[in-house]
């Protein structure tokens, strides 16, 4: 199973490949419109690709409420135990 | 009448002989040819396997981002409305209230690429993957309004589509714009991203495609008799236009005028031009009498002569009837000798050299011309001087649908 750390690595990398964000920005505390500029339909993208990667499904509903990194995270954490 | 006068103050082009409007220009006068045998797997089968692609990829100038967000004729159109925006001097300047700035940049296909990979991905891999920038990407419009959102026009913004009349189209509307006084500044221009299998093999299908395979650089040969066909081509082209009265304000280096347009359609066939070329020999006049031109002001016509049996001939008669006794003093040429044929780009690249031709007062010539048709026309085929003096041009395009469109440009 996948640790937290390799979790945010992974997803930093798919949000730097969409967004252009520096990886190192992606941690944990920061919000995915406000502090990365992570636009709707690039968060849409970067859903997809999760889902992807790391084997999860994330539901429509679901993507409002990951308003962090530390958010994503979790979820994918959890889906995947 | 009385009319504003409408100033092109800005050029931009990425093209399959330059990757901006200098190189591009450059080739053309040394006649150097963008075609090429199609390396990708895709094209392997095809009967027409020769094409011009772009010079330089738009992903080697434009952000990487911003790139992955454009469809490939949206990356074309931004670079070439980059270069035009920049060239005119506006880029850097807060010379032009954004409500009075416009953008007519013109497609014949749209995003045709993003469209079919994304249906490939849709069949392989199901709806979750379809991409959520697919539909921005695949909407004609998308390349205009990426450019207006990039220079931040609030006026307008438009996409004409009329095939491969479209680009010329996109300049007549961004005249009415200017003298209806709907807009100051307006960048138009057209692009068009259409190499790939499928619309490849329906060109094909319509027996319109060169099948010269193995002699690509050879194989677009407008008024020569061993024509085949029309050789596809990529890229985008972009004038910055202005009325005369903000040019003169914030004193913009001019290129010359945009003295008048014509549009008509033949109504007589889909795919077929009409053969007399009634339709547009009336687009040709059309524009001279919009621009107060007399025949015996044109010193040259950039044909669309696309290379095809058909309408280049047809072209040449309309060229002919338009003119007059005049047309022995004109020096006509085929741009898509070299560049092949961008269809709804074509109009714009081709006004753009149809104004540096009269700006540098040299014409391109046109290449593999070797058994010319006699069609009662000087075609150059080397570069060829124009003289002094005032002296005006005509740029033609023509799409399938029957639409014509004819813009004069005059110096200044």
């Amino acid at each position: 199973m996948a640790t937290t750390e390799e979790i945010r690595t992974d997803l930093a990398d798919i949000v730097n490949e969409v967004a252009g964000v520096p990886a190192d920005d992606v941690q944990l505390d920061k919000s995915f419109v406000d502090d990365l500029d992570v636009d709707s339909l690039s968060m849409v993208e970067v859903v997809v690709a999760a889902e992807e990667k790391f084997g999860v499904s994330i539901p429509d509903d679901e993507v409002k409420n990951l308003k962090t990194v530390g958010d994503a995270v979790s979820f994918i954490e959890n889906a995947q135990s | 009448m009385s009319q504003k006068r409408v100033l092109v103050t800005g050029l931009g082009a990425t093209s399959p002989v330059g990757g901006d409007v200098s190189s591009t220009w450059n080739a053309l006068i040394e006649g150097k040819s963008g075609v090429a045998l199609l390396e990708h797997e895709w094209a392997a089968d095809l009967g027409a396997r020769i094409a011009a692609e772009v010079a330089v990829e738009p992903t080697e100038v434009l952000d990487r981002v911003k790139a992955r967000r454009l469809d490939r004729s949206g990356q074309f159109a931004m670079v070439a409305a980059l270069e035009a925006w920049a060239d005119s001097g506006l880029a850097d300047s807060d010379d032009v209230d954004p409500e009075r700035l416009a953008v007519a940049m013109a497609s014949g296909i749209g995003g045709v690429t993003t469209l079919l990979s994304n249906y490939d991905v849709l069949k392989e891999k199901g709806p979750r993957r379809v991409s959520p920038l697919a539909i921005p990407m695949l909407m004609p419009n998308g390349p205009a309004a990426s450019v207006g959102l990039a220079i931040g026009a609030r006026a307008a913004v438009h996409t004409p589509v009329s095939a491969c009349a479209s680009g010329n189209e996109s300049i007549a509307l961004g005249v009415d714009m200017i003298r209806m006084g709907r807009a100051d500044v307006v960048v138009v221009g057209g692009t068009e991203a259409a190499v790939h299998a499928l619309p490849m093999a329906a060109f094909a299908q319509m027996m319109a495609l060169s099948k010269r395979n193995d002699e690509p650089e050879r194989a677009s040969r407008p008024w020569d008799k061993g024509r085949d066909g029309f050789v596809l081509g990529e890229g985008a082209a972009a004038l910055v236009i202005e009325s005369e009265e903000h040019a003169k304000a914030r004193g913009a280096r001019v290129y010359a005028e945009v003295a008048g347009a014509g549009i008509t359609a033949d109504s007589h066939d889909i795919a077929q031009p009409d053969p007399q070329g009634l339709g547009a020999t009336r687009a040709m006049k059309m524009a001279l009498r919009e621009g107060g031109l007399e025949a015996g002001d044109i010193a040259h016509v950039n044909a669309h002569a696309t290379s095809t049996p058909q309408g280049d001939v047809a072209e040449a008669g309309a060229v002919r009837a338009a003119l007059g006794d005049a047309v022995d003093r004109v020096v006509v040429t085929s741009t898509k000798s070299m560049t092949g044929h961008l269809l709804g780009a074509a109009g714009a690249l081709e006004s753009v050299a149809t104004v540096l031709a009269l700006h540098n007062r040299v014409v391109p010539p046109t290449i593999n011309l070797e058994d010319p048709e006699d069609v009662g026309l000087d075609i150059a085929d080397k570069p060829r001087e124009l003289g002094e003096g005032d002296l005006a041009a005509l740029n033609n395009s023509f799409g399938f649908g029957g639409h014509n469109v004819a813009i004069a440009f005059r110096t200044v």
